[in-house]
């Protein structure tokens, strides 16, 4: 594919893993967190810590949108999927996020109307398709989703569309990296940040990062040579004593961000006082619900669900795997309580989380090693 | 590069214990306590894993039954015969590059194809919903019938049910085929061993990327054709030109590649390795599963085999296959090593190195 496997380009990759390996101080661990979960997606996928030196870890972040709906929420959703005549649809990969006691793969065996779908554009033509049903979108993620959420909300409201609703679970990425940073127990040397929020919101909510915590960001694309190079310039900039927010997505990120998403989601959205994240609890000013000129859009206030707050179990650490205070299999229900068939924390829930990649690769990771 | 880069310290006491714990709990035989059945289980992945090898095999005390192979072995006086049946509620019943008819022929066929077999005769039984067009029905059974014909295969018997409208998504195909196993073949899903070059038949994703689109789901348009073919000409090559140097065929249908492998890593208890840039894949394919987020490798074939063949026999196999209509680009994409074993690892093209597991069920498009 022509502008894309430029950046898969192996030699390359290459020529970065060795000036990565230039880089770091042996004597040095290093540990860098990329925050979405997309570019954990990537690592996994283009196998890119096998390419870092065994001193430089990956530490995957709260960036996946999937992982850190609490449970609570998903059984509000499975809940209102239950309705009479209600068409309940969400993003393909929310459908096997567990609730407190079932999927929306599994209301859907009992009988719920769940349908998959790639955009929230999808789920106001179905409304239009389906005038005498319900239908319901469970949106998810952070900025880099909510303004497609936000356009489809305004388009029902210009057609008028009366059978249309949302339940609003976007969240905001700064909130729970702040609360990530304020830990005192905190061990992350620098962070890999957001692109694809990147191109909404911009550069500048990033800055804080150097300027409060001291710890550098380099803002990166989603293509392996992209993260080589961003997990390079984070090297660079701890070597050099550096700590400052760097674009190296600049082929799509403006440092301003995108000014018409932005204010549309000013326009849908209103923020939450707090919200809670699976595995890092009530995060303040986290999350966005509609705003009151969308209020009729908001499935929360339409349907009658439990809104029951389900607690994440205590013996989970999720927060401290996140922080890089501890390894998975520190964890207390690690591999007993929590596994990746009954997953109880964010980490465990998606198969790229720390404690699944851990749960399903770790022997041979060991292995790796000792070849 | 582990040798110039340092290395982590060794792993504690504790680590090693949970690590034990989790190879523990992998290594028990899979049970299946899910409450309802979903979408999962018919998935081709883990979930349907579970549920043959946690209900039905033990259920059923089948030896032959227990090596979990395409087909299940017979002998009748004497004959080594392979027997299989399939089922197809494939949805649309017609989409580009094919029909419910041609898979229904062609599934069977394939099974006992990578048992060694050639078959013989199908039977073909047919579930169909009130209201569907006799013209539909028509077409389908023409289909039938043509694939039936260029695989070479009788028609012995069948059966029709007709089931209330809303009970059957038009219609349901079932068939059941029977054939000699060749006496050149000595295939087993536990036959393995290190050193095995593995083979694809052609490029991949094709069948199910047809499908996806077809659906129409999404406002996707490309030129994409399902795979379905009979597999025999190309078990056939395989067996005259590698004989006992063929050690496991396997078409892979759903669940994909990726499944398939981990499949037969487990039930050979060895590693495989497979490099991602010699997996041979179509530009339009490859664009359209990263467009939907999905890995090519889990999408469904309905005419690409898998062969594990002997290193020294390797390339003569390839070469042989690849002189087979439909199959010219066929390509070596991994080797068998002992280790780790039940696991496939994957060079990335990128140059770094995963696993690649098994899915619990379908893959499902990521938001992000």
């Amino acid at each position: 594919m022509k502008y894309v496997d430029e950046y898969r380009d192996a030699q390359l990759g290459q020529a970065v893993a060795t000036q990565i390996l230039s880089e770091v101080d042996p004597d040095r661990h290093y540990k860098v967190m990329e925050v979405c979960g997309g570019h954990t997606h990537s690592i996994y996928k283009y196998g890119i810590d096998d390419l870092l030196p065994a001193n430089v870890e990956l530490v995957h972040g709260p960036g996946c949108p999937v992982c850190v709906i609490p449970m609570g929420r998903v059984d509000d959703g499975i809940a209102i999927a239950h309705h009479d005549g209600v068409i309940f649809t969400c993003f393909g990969d929310m459908m096997r996020v567990p609730g407190s006691e079932h999927t929306l793969l599994e209301a859907k065996a009992q009988g719920a109307d769940v349908r998959m779908v790639y955009s929230p554009l999808d789920a106001l033509r179905i409304a239009r398709e389906n005038p005498d049903r319900e239908v319901v979108f469970f949106a998810i993620g952070f900025e880099t989703t909510a303004p497609s959420t936000a356009l489809t909300l305004k388009r029902a409201k210009a057609e008028g569309l009366r059978n249309f609703s949302c339940v609003c679970n976007h969240v905001t990425i700064v909130p729970p990296l702040r609360a990530l940073l304020e830990s005192p127990d905190l061990r992350l040397d620098g962070f890999i940040g957001p692109g694809h929020v990147c191109t909404v919101v911009g550069a500048r909510p990033f800055h804080f990062i150097p300027a409060d915590y001291g710890r550098p960001v380099v803002i990166s694309g989603f293509e392996p040579l992209d993260i080589l190079q961003s997990i390079l310039m984070i090297l660079r900039q701890l070597r050099g004593g550096r700590h400052e927010v760097e674009n190296q997505y600049r082929r799509v990120v403006p440092d301003e961000g995108n000014l018409r998403a932005l204010q549309v989601m000013a326009e849908v959205f209103a923020l939450r006082p707090h919200f809670e994240w699976r595995g890092l609890g009530f995060i303040s000013q986290s999350a966005l619900r509609l705003s009151d000129a969308y209020a009729e859009f908001d499935a929360e206030q339409r349907f009658a669900t439990p809104s029951v707050r389900v607690a994440d179990p205590k013996a989970c650490q999720c927060g401290e795997v996140l922080k890089g205070v501890i390894k998975p299999w520190e964890c207390k229900v690690f591999g007993t309580a929590c596994t990746p068939e009954h997953a109880i924390g964010t980490c465990m829930v998606s198969p790229e989380g720390a404690c699944a990649a851990y749960y399903n690769f770790g022997r041979y990771a060991r292995q790796r090693e000792a070849v | 590069m582990s040798e110039s880069a340092p290395t982590r310290p060794p792993p504690t006491d504790r680590e090693q214990r949970v690590l034990q714990i989790i190879e523990t709990a992998r290594a028990k035989r899979a049970r299946f306590r899910d409450d309802q059945i979903t979408l999962a289980h018919g998935a081709g992945g883990k979930a349907t894993q579970t549920l043959i090898e946690g209900l039905l095999v033990p259920a059923f005390g089948s030896e032959t039954l227990q090596a979990l192979g395409d087909a299940g072995g017979v002998t009748i006086g004497g004959a080594r015969l392979a027997m299989t049946a399939d089922s197809f509620v494939v949805s649309p019943l017609r989409f580009p590059g094919g029909s419910i008819g041609e898979l229904a022929v062609n599934g069977t066929v394939n099974d006992l194809a990578m048992a060694g077999a050639k078959a013989t005769a199908l039977t073909v039984a047919m579930i169909l919903e009130e209201g569907l067009p006799s013209d539909v029905l028509r077409a389908e059974v023409e289909a039938i019938a043509r694939a039936a014909q260029a695989a070479e295969v009788e028609i012995v018997g069948g059966d029709t049910k007709v089931v209330p409208r809303g009970l059957a998504d038009g219609m349901y195909l079932s068939t059941t085929g029977v054939g000699a196993v060749d006496p050149r073949a000595r295939l087993s899903t536990a036959g393995l061993r290190s050193g095995d070059q593995i083979l694809v038949s052609g490029p991949i994703g094709e069948h199910g990327t047809a499908i996806m689109l077809a659906r129409d789901q999404f406002d996707l348009d490309a030129e994409v054709e399902s795979d379905t073919c009979s597999l025999w000409p190309a078990a056939d090559a395989l067996l005259g030109c590698a004989g006992e140097a063929l050690h496991c065929l396997r078409d892979a249908t759903r669940g994909g590649v990726a499944s398939v492998l981990n499949e037969l890593a487990r039930a050979s208890g060895v590693g495989l390795v497979v490099r991602e840039a010699d997996v041979p894949i179509a530009p339009v394919v490859a664009a359209a599963a990263e467009l939907l987020g999905i890995d090519p490798m889990y999408i469904a074939n309905e005419g690409r085999l898998v062969a594990f063949v002997a290193r020294e026999a390797a390339d003569g196999a390839l070469a042989a296959l690849r002189r087979v209509a439909g199959c010219e680009e066929a390509a070596a994409i991994g080797e068998v090593r002992p280790e780790p074993p039940g696991m496939v690892m994957v060079q990335t093209a990128f140059g770094g190195r995963r696993v690649m597991d098994q899915l619990v069920g379908d893959p499902l498009p990521r938001i992000c």
